[in-house]
């Protein structure tokens, strides 16, 4: 299967994508959250997420220099251009949606970095070696917030349930592959998606269990974040987030 | 500034450097170096002969990075040298297991708590990590949340003394 470095930097960009979208929600609670333990959480999983998607990001240029830099991509591309997974761009909603989308996602990226810190791309490999153990982070906060929130009060467990039923047609996408998946595979540059399915469904399995959650059936799923085909809340998200460069091109901090 | 323009090297000295650097510290925990903690990984001339330091992130996302490496352009430029290379290092990735013995103690005596388990443990869900207090040394402690002041901190409290602890999480 042909494997060229355009394919390897969309690869890449597709991961950034996911991790700097999510980390750019995580933002947005800011100053918003309950309490200060908690604003502080969001804001650290935020910043691991961008951190992350910055060396994906710069790795990306690495393997195929285009003549954009990390912040040309982030902030010059528009809705059709971007990744990411539709799963992460959701809004936040109220913070049993932020936990349920965190921990969805999060169980998923820590198995995917967990095989991808035996990628054939050592570069990549070494940013998964150091991105999985703060995915660990990311999953036990965000299982702990699911057990308080389902096994807590009528109301809590009524929106967290609902969260689940909202959001689990968006996790298909995650497990799904196309031919740039399928060839870095073959590369042994990235890790087949599919094959962490079993253990996902243990670990939201066993997460939900505790939470008194009900596992959803797994009916049609939506996707099209590889394709850039986007939900319209990633648009509003680009808007605030790319304001600044679109209005004043080039400015530095 | 005057002196610093004269004392000008053309070739810089490793020795110098490594010295000017080993004064350099972590913003977040000014006790430790930045070689103590595991940040510098190497400082060496290149084939062209030119300065090169190599540091590797602690955090992906750890925004000290930055001051470290605004630190470390001070630093040299304080000993005369004023060319050098900046590496980022990500292989192999910053660990807590290769904090000394001594930076523990330094952290610990600084009133954080330093790592207690190696970093490769698998456990993932439901479980905290058993932190001793840095003032008390009591190991009757309690996680009040996972994220703290810095990337690279939790927030615990002495269930003994009383006293709220930060914690060095394990990576």
């Amino acid at each position: 299967m042909e494997w060229s470095p355009k394919d390897h930097f969309e690869y890449l960009v597709r991961l950034a994508d996911t991790n700097l979208v999510l980390g750019h929600r995580m933002s947005e609670w800011l100053g918003e959250a309950p309490v200060i333990e908690e604003e502080l959480a969001l804001a650290n999983i935020g910043l691991d997420l961008i951190g992350q998607a910055r060396s994906l990001y710069a790795r990306a240029i690495a393997v195929n220099p285009d003549g954009r830099d990390e912040d040309d991509l982030v902030f010059l591309r528009d809705t059709h251009e971007y990744r990411n997974f539709l799963l992460v761009e959701r809004e936040n909603g109220d913070f049993a949606v932020t936990m349920v989308r965190q921990a969805l996602y999060s169980i998923f990226a820590h198995l995917q970095w967990e095989g991808l810190t035996r990628s054939a791309d050592t570069e990549l490999a070494a940013i998964a070696s150091k991105a999985v153990k703060e995915s660990a982070y990311h999953v036990r906060h965000s299982c702990e917030w699911l057990i308080r929130l389902g096994d807590g009060t009528g109301e809590s467990h009524e929106r967290t349930q609902k969260a689940v039923d909202d959001l689990w047609f968006y996790t298909g996408e995650m497990f799904a592959s196309d031919d740039i998946e399928r060839a870095a595979i073959a590369a042994g540059v990235g890790v087949d998606p599919a094959a962490l399915k079993p253990q996902w469904d243990e670990t939201v399995s066993e997460c939900f269990a505790q939470a008194t959650l009900e596992r959803p059936a797994d009916g049609w799923m939506i996707d099209g974040g590889r394709e850039g085909r986007h939900t319209e809340h990633l648009g509003h998200l680009l808007a605030e987030m790319q304001f600044l460069q679109r209005a004043y091109p080039g400015q530095k901090w | 500034m005057v002196t610093a323009i004269q004392s000008k090297l053309t070739s810089p000295s490793l020795e110098v450097a490594r010295k000017a650097l080993d004064e350099v510290v972590d913003p977040e925990i000014p006790v430790l170096t930045i070689a103590d903690i595991g940040i510098l990984r190497d400082v060496r001339l290149t084939s062209e002969g030119e300065l090169e330091v190599v540091i590797t992130p602690t955090y992906s996302g750890c925004p000290a990075m930055n001051v470290i490496a605004f630190e470390i352009e001070v630093a040299l430029a304080r000993a005369g040298i004023d060319t050098f290379r900046l590496t980022n290092q990500l292989s192999p990735a910053w660990t807590t297991d290769w904090l000394t013995d001594v930076a523990r103690e330094k952290m610990r005596a600084y009133g954080i708590a330093p790592p207690v388990e190696a970093s490769t443990s698998k456990r993932t869900l439901f479980a905290a990590d058993a932190a001793r207090c840095p003032r008390c040394g009591s190991e009757r402690t309690e996680r009040v949340s996972e994220f703290g002041s810095s990337a690279c901190k939790a927030q615990y409290r002495c269930e003994a003394c009383k006293e709220p602890f930060d914690y060095f999480k394990c990576i």
